[in-house]
């Protein structure tokens, strides 16, 4: 089956399709991992994306229902080089193109990913079309053009629950890192803005009894909840287009001890008054490396972004940056200098990615402890 | 943090001559660390004995002691620079052995030397044993049930409680000496008496199996900081059992999810951390049991190691380079990537390409040894490929081998239990019948079941005959992931056979084919075509490679450094310049007869040509070398030095030339093929080379020039040989013609030994006939090195061997300045030598070696070529002859270079050679026209007798002051053996000796206490060295091979680490040595002292400055 992926600018590539038969379009970004496409694939934070993959072999571990990071994929497509002809690993339950056929996810293999790599570097994150139907250049790029962009798109929507739950969960045994757990079990109130079950899992571990909300309950509804802190969750999209969140977020703000991460922090960024924007090609991948400027301490980070919040826009007088990246300077991570609200944009929880910066989940419970 | 100033001296500890464990990656990261501290503003100080590195010229370091590697002189070189600190995470396992030595005996203490990089406790923690184990049980991991013993019974004791199989690791080792698996109590008591040997603690680790688990590796880093990153994940192809040394491996890890490689990240982080390697990078082993994911620590080594340098190649990280940063005082965030100058190297490698490495083995060396891989290192070298696939990069990297393959299989050199198949008709025919053969399939079975050099081939054959992955698997334990790929290449290939004669089908498939990694020459195969049809159909089609980026980052930040790799893909990375460029042709896998002496040619080309403005274009395939660092030249291409593979860059680079004279054989074999397809050959012709490797041509040559060759003649068949030798008269030597280190080299005494040898030589080289020339008996051979520029010649310098004529040169003792030859026969010699350079128009290097027998100088090859002894003559005469004669190729005179006269120095330097026989054990040490050595070692001081000393210390070969001599000569040499048991005698050594030599000796008048034979009972001569009664062995053998009683004495000698001296030569050597040093101690002089920079602040001369401008 032979598939094509066109950007908006004119690219075009033949290679062959996997997964399932279809048209998909997206914001085409890439990802440096080198293991993880399973909890890329299912992160709600690739809503709207479709995601290329550097290292060139994917699918060699095959697909685990415990690896997952959500109950399905949420990318748009899917671009590898080569797809392994085995799952080979214990954990596997079934291939990846099995799964992303399950799922009616469309995805191309064989092409050049370096080019289109080092072309989305070069000229920024690009509207794209990956099709297994449509084998006219022309018109993919027409379609790839004409087609809607992320910015200023509340995509929050449509990744978050419907009603609130109590999320229960634990690491997987044997996987479990980190500081241990335990001591008081606190209340934590997490806003659904496309949450990783990794994020519920680690704030289930170090304490924390979680229940889930929707991305649109409002102030009151957490206020009436009564918790002992309130997590805004990473998501995709442009954080801009999600008012409902970053206004909840500004009434819960000295309220609550409040921490966020990607998107959460990104909301909370506006909703102390910063600007975001839009990175020319994003972030994601395992290997940024993250200093946190309290220690000088740096840590190697999971990271998946496509905007960032300002450093220069935030007050000072409220906000003091509290993490760096350490490739582009750009701001990682915000306390706020009155109230117990903290967030950074990398992912603690990884998955995937290294573990350095599990002392965050901790650091969430010294806040609320102190508060 | 900022560097430290508090210290302001360096000691760096090398890590001595090449040996199996231990090979030039050492050479790369301790040019880096020297090169990056002085950078720095430090002053550093050197010790090392191998000459032929980069690390000990002149001006790698700013002191630089070429002295053995043994406290005695360590303590010395202390005394007389009084250094600050000693990094001792440089030299390997020789390195931290010694500074682990001088630590516990106080030295640095004494002097006031602080360690750096790794403390003393760390390394402690790390390397024994009993410690490293404690403290793995400490943070928590999992390890290989295990227990100690301190001798044989304990060992049995152990393994009673653990269950056969078991792993013996003996404490203290380098290469898993001492180590081995053991399924039976007999293979146990072996294995664990070696072992306990082996130990400097006399300990060896009686361990839990964990035979046929996934093995992985992961290379980190670590500052003082804290910080801590990982720079390589790295997957065994083969599972545990097989040294990972001689294990294909794989980057980065292929079949791990993301939760279990972070649960390993974690792992190394608790483990580096709680050994307290405080900065630098470290390598820890792991393996996971393939079905219940159960993973264990195997092993960690707190310094750079041979991993550390394929990580670095393989995603362009120096780790060696930033280690000793580290070790200063900088923290990871202070160093910018070397490659994206904009980011820090706080960060891990993203890669977006697969490597693969894969060793290579010189087994065919060694006669009786036994070639299966187990968890003690036999490889001798590796080469190191990189392509977007595993498929491709697995193709390529047996096509850098160097083992004539070219690819995996189908190239005309398949051969399945000596069956060949040469054609594609043979081919299909084995294709056809293979499936049918139920017994052939079980011996293919039988065959992967173990791991030996070839398997992989083998696994090819199990594909061909029909079996499954699964089938497979359940044989090797190897990963359904690799098979599945190999079984992948076997689709495309039952694709491209069915394509023959196809043209159409052939345009389809030759892109998947090249992206497959399939060579041209394998095309060629499947298509009945030549490799040159092939090229032509490809480039017609607009099939050719790209040249893609190794960046660190998988091309998300834009990369300043061209380090390339080829693919078939679609978009081209390298930008040819503008600039007159010459591309420099490197010597590929080290293997024994070619190694780091032609990567330190190579890589004074390179530096030579920049200096002269020229882009510099080096193509090699070793990731140990200084050459593959891509610092050396202005762009390096890690590539096969195959025909096609070079052409593909020449044809896109289209440089002035290429230098093919200074990689050894490998690539001067491309000349012809190169020349034919139009690239011009710099330095001297293909002709000339022609000539001298031509029988029949350079047959007149020496007639013109009035030299004598030994009688000799050439055979294509066995009959003609026997004819051939008749007329010249036994002993002759034997050899195949076009081979390097002496391959398959003999002297036959007679015709029986003759035939024998026939069946072997052709197998040996088939496309060319065997050579016969006369032996010269007790001849002396004499190495003569030249540098030409085509009108101008000099002689670097005349080596006399200290071996007679018919050992290989590559294993002899050899002394600068000659030290018994008579003024006129060098004079003649140096003469003769000019001559012939003149015949051939050298321009550049040229070897050649002589004979003298009996007043009569013969003339037995000449080399167009460097030689292995460049690195050695340079530095004992203080020019850099490489260097030279890529400025030459580079278009200057030797009046321009100011080097128009032989230099004769003031000083004696001896080089010897090392050899690997302590890891084949029970294989006969005795040397012979077929090299066997894999490295040397250089003795330097004002006479003689002191160099001499110097050599075999640091040849590990150290002379005892006093104790008890075994001699054992064979009959010829009893006579002469006399003179030297006197000088012994009058020393005060005792000598002991089997009947036939005592009598002899006592005849003389030399006490000599009678010993049995191993046959005449017990106690005998073997239960005497087993108690480490005798001292120094002089034996010269009446015959050779593993069977006989002489060879059994040698090979016990070097299990018990006994210096055995198999030549009268060389034991009269040693006893002038001894006579002279004995008493006195030894001094040690910084090569800088040897020839003092110039005082003058104005242009340095050319001449006696060595090796580039290192900072950049």
């Amino acid at each position: 089956m032979k598939a094509w992926l066109a950007l908006e600018d004119g690219l075009v590539f033949e290679g062959e399709g996997f997964g399932a038969e279809g048209e998909v379009y997206g914001e085409v970004v890439f990802n440096t991992s080198l293991s993880g496409y399973q909890e890329i694939l299912t992160d709600p934070s690739y809503k709207g994306q479709i995601v290329t993959m550097t290292y060139p072999h994917i699918g060699n571990y095959g697909i685990n229902s415990k690896d997952e990071e959500s109950a399905h994929p949420w990318v748009e497509g899917f671009i590898i080089r080569e797809l392994s002809p085995v799952a080979s690993n214990p954990r596997s339950e079934e291939t990846l193109d099995q799964y992303l056929s399950r799922y009616g996810k469309v995805g191309i293999q064989g092409i050049d990913t370096r080019r289109l790599v080092k072309h989305l570097r070069d000229h920024g994150a690009k509207k794209g079309i990956l099709s297994t139907l449509d084998g006219d250049p022309k018109s993919l790029v027409r379609k790839a053009a004409e087609s809607p962009s992320l910015v200023g798109v509340d995509l929050v929507k449509e990744v978050t629950c419907r009603k609130p739950y109590e999320f229960k969960e634990n690491i997987a045994e044997g996987f479990e890192w980190g500081l241990p757990g335990g001591g008081k079990n606190y209340k934590v109130a997490a806003l659904d803005c496309g949450i990783k079950q990794t994020i519920l899992r680690k704030l289930n571990q170090h304490g924390f009894q979680v229940t889930v909300f929707p991305a649109s309950a409002p102030a009151e509804e957490i206020t009436k909840f009564k918790p002992d802190g309130v997590f805004l969750s990473n998501g995709p999209g442009d954080p801009a287009a999600v008012t409902y969140v970053i206004k909840t977020a500004r009434s819960l703000v000295g309220k609550f001890p409040i921490f966020g991460i990607c998107l959460g922090h990104q909301m909370l960024g506006l909703a102390l008054g910063g600007n975001t924007s839009k990175l020319k090609f994003g972030h994601r991948g395992g290997n940024h490396p993250v200093m946190d400027l309290r220690t000088k301490k740096i840590e190697i980070t999971s990271q998946n972004h496509g905007f960032v919040v300002d450093l220069d826009s935030l007050s000072h007088h409220e906000v003091e940056p509290t993490h760096l990246n350490l490739n582009d300077k750009t701001l990682e991570g915000m306390a706020h200098k009155k109230y117990p609200v903290f967030s950074v944009q990398y992912h603690p929880e990884n998955s995937p990615g290294p573990h350095d910066s599990d002392y965050l989940f901790q650091r969430f419970r010294e806040v609320i402890e102190r508060a | 943090m900022p560097k430290r100033t508090d210290i302001k001296k360096i000691l760096i500890i090398g890590s001595g001559p090449i040996i199996i464990g231990q090979a030039c990656e050492f050479d790369y990261s301790g040019t880096q660390a020297c090169k990056v501290l002085r950078e720095e503003g430090y002053e550093i100080v050197l010790i090392n004995s191998n000459p032929a590195t980069i690390m000990t010229d002149p001006e790698t370091a700013s002191r630089t002691y070429i002295e053995p590697l043994s406290l005695e002189y360590l303590e010395k070189v202390i005394e007389k620079e009084r250094p600050d600190a000693c990094l001792p995470t440089m030299g390997g396992q020789t390195g931290l052995n010694l500074t682990v030595q001088a630590y516990e005996k106080g030295i640095f203490e004494k002097y006031g030397v602080e360690l750096i990089g790794a403390k003393y406790e760390a390394i402690k923690k790390a390397e024994d044993r009993g410690q490293f184990k404690k403290a793995m049980e400490r943070i928590g991991l999992d390890l290989p049930r295990s227990g100690f013993a301190y001798s044989v019974e304990e060992a049995l004791d152990q393994a009673g409680r653990l269950g056969y199989p078991v792993i013996v690791r003996a404490s203290y080792t380098l290469g898993g000496s001492g180590s081995g698996i053991c399924y039976n109590r007999e293979e146990l008591e072996k294995t664990a008496r070696a072992g306990i040997d082996a130990s400097i603690a006399g300990e060896v680790l009686i361990e839990e199996s964990i035979l046929g688990w996934k093995e992985f590796e992961l290379e980190v880093m670590r500052d003082i900081r804290d910080n801590f990153v990982v720079i390589c994940s790295i997957e065994n192809f083969d599972p545990m059992g097989v040294h990972t040394g001689d294990s294909i491996t794989v980057a980065p890890a292929q079949t791990l999810t993301d939760k279990e490689y972070q649960r390993m990240r974690d792992a190394a982080r608790k483990v580096i951390s709680e050994i307290g390697v405080e900065t630098g990078g470290s390598n820890i082993q792991f393996a996971i049991h393939p079905k219940t994911g159960r993973m264990v620590v195997i092993e960690m080594n707190p310094r750079v190691s041979r991993s550390s340098a394929l990580a670095s190649k393989a995603t362009g990280f120096p780790i060696a380079k930033f280690a000793a940063k580290l070790a200063v005082g900088y923290t990871l965030d202070e160093i910018p990537n070397d490659i994206t100058k904009t980011t820090p190297a706080s960060f891990e490698p993203a890669i977006d390409y697969c490597v693969v490495k894969i060793p290579r083995f010189a087994f065919e060396k060694f006669e009786g040894v036994d070639n299966a891989l187990t968890t003690q290192m036999k490889s001798v070298g590796e080469a190191m490929s990189i392509g977007r696939t595993f498929k491709e990069a697995l193709q390529k990297g047996l096509r850098s081998l160097e083992i004539k393959r070219f690819g995996l299989g189908a190239d005309g050199r398949d051969k399945i239990f000596e069956r060949p198949l040469k054609t594609r008709n043979d081919y299909l025919q084995f294709l056809e019948a293979a499936p049918r053969d139920e017994k052939l399939r079980e011996k293919i079975g039988r065959t992967i079941s173990v791991p030996k050099e070839d398997r992989l081939f083998y696994i090819k054959y199990a594909y061909l005959a029909g079996m499954t992955t699964e089938e497979i698997y359940s044989i090797t334990s190897i990963d359904p992931w690799f098979l599945e790929q190999i079984r992948q290449i076997m689709d495309l290939e039952r694709e491209l056979l069915a394509a023959h004669g196809n043209s159409s089908k052939q345009s389809e498939l030759i892109r998947k084919a090249k992206r497959y990694g399939f060579s041209d020459r394998q095309l060629a195969f499947y298509w009945d075509k030549t490799e040159k049809d092939i090229r032509d159909f490809r480039n017609k089609q607009n099939v050719r490679p790209v040249f893609k980026l190794v960046d660190t980052c998988a091309s998300e930040f834009k990369a300043y450094t061209p380090y390339f790799y080829s693919t078939y893909e679609d978009e081209d990375e390298d930008i040819p310049s503008e600039k007159q460029k010459i591309m420099i042709l490197g010597g590929g896998p080290n293997r024994i007869g070619q190694g780091i002496e032609f990567d330190y040619c190579c890589v004074h080309a390179a530096f030579a040509l920049k200096e002269l403005g020229y882009e510099t274009l080096m193509v090699n395939s070793n990731p140990e070398t200084v050459s593959t660092d891509y610092d050396t030249s202005d762009k390096l291409f890690f590539e096969p030095l195959t025909l096609e593979d070079v052409l593909n860059i020449y044809e896109r680079e289209k440089p002035k030339g290429v230098i093919v004279q200074l990689g050894g054989q490998t690539p001067l074999n491309l000349a012809k093929g190169l020349e034919a397809n139009g690239v011009k050959i710099l330095g001297t012709s293909a002709q000339a080379i022609d000539i001298a490797e031509d029988r029949d041509k350079f047959k007149k040559l020496l007639e013109k020039i009035q030299l004598r060759q030994p009688a000799n003649g050439i055979a294509g068949t066995l009959e003609e040989a026997c004819g051939a030798a008749k007329k010249i008269g036994y002993p002759v030597v034997i050899r195949p013609s076009y081979v390097l280190g002496g391959r398959a080299m003999e002297i036959a005494y007679d015709e029986e030994f003759l035939r024998k040898y026939m069946k072997q030589a052709v197998e040996a080289s088939d496309e060319h006939p065997v050579l016969i020339d006369k032996y010269l008996e007790d001849a002396i051979e004499v190495d003569v090195d030249l540098i030409g520029d085509g009108k101008d010649f000099v002689v670097g310098a005349v080596m006399e061997h200290i071996e007679e004529a018919g050992i290989h040169s590559g294993d002899s003792a050899s002394v600068i300045p000659p030290f018994s030859l008579k003024k006129e026969w060098v004079d003649e010699i140096i003469a003769k030598t000019k001559q012939i350079a003149r015949e051939l128009k050298i321009i550049g290097l040229m070897n050649v070696q002589y004979a003298i027998q009996n007043h009569v100088i013969y003339c037995l090859e000449v080399n167009p070529r460097a030689s292995r002894t460049v690195p050695f003559v340079s530095k004992t005469i203080g020019v850099p002859l490489a260097k030279l004669a890529a400025k030459i190729m580079g278009g200057k005179s030797l009046a321009d270079l100011g080097f128009t006269e032989e230099i004769h120095p003031g000083h004696v330097a001896v080089k010897e050679s090392v050899f690997p026989f302590i890891k084949f054990p029970g294989v006969d040490i005795i040397l012979s026209p077929e090299m066997k050595s894999t490295g040397e070692v250089m003795g330097i001081d004002r006479d003689f007798p002191s160099a001499f000393y110097k050599s075999q210390d640091a040849a590990s070969a150290r002379i005892p002051h006093e104790g008890k001599v075994f001699v054992s000569v064979k009959n010829a040499d009893k006579a002469k053996v006399i003179p030297i048991a006197k000088k012994f005698h009058a020393m005060g050594y005792q000598i002991v000796a089997t009947e036939g030599t005592a009598k002899a000796l006592q005849a003389e008048g030399i006490p000599a206490q009678k010993v049995l034979k191993l046959a005449e009972g017990r106690p005998n001569i073997a239960d005497l060295i087993r108690n480490r009664e005798i001292h120094l062995i002089i034996n010269t053998p009446n015959g050779k091979g593993p069977v006989l009683d002489e060879a059994k004495i040698r090979s016990l000698a070097v299990s018990f680490n006994i210096p055995c001296i198999t030549t009268l030569n060389a034991a009269r050597a040693a006893a002038t040595a001894l006579e002279s040093v004995r008493g006195r101690g030894l001094t040690v002089k910084a090569l800088q002292d040897y020839f003092p920079p110039p005082k003058s602040l104005g242009k340095k001369p050319e001449v006696f400055s060595p090796g580039a401008p290192l900072s950049s």
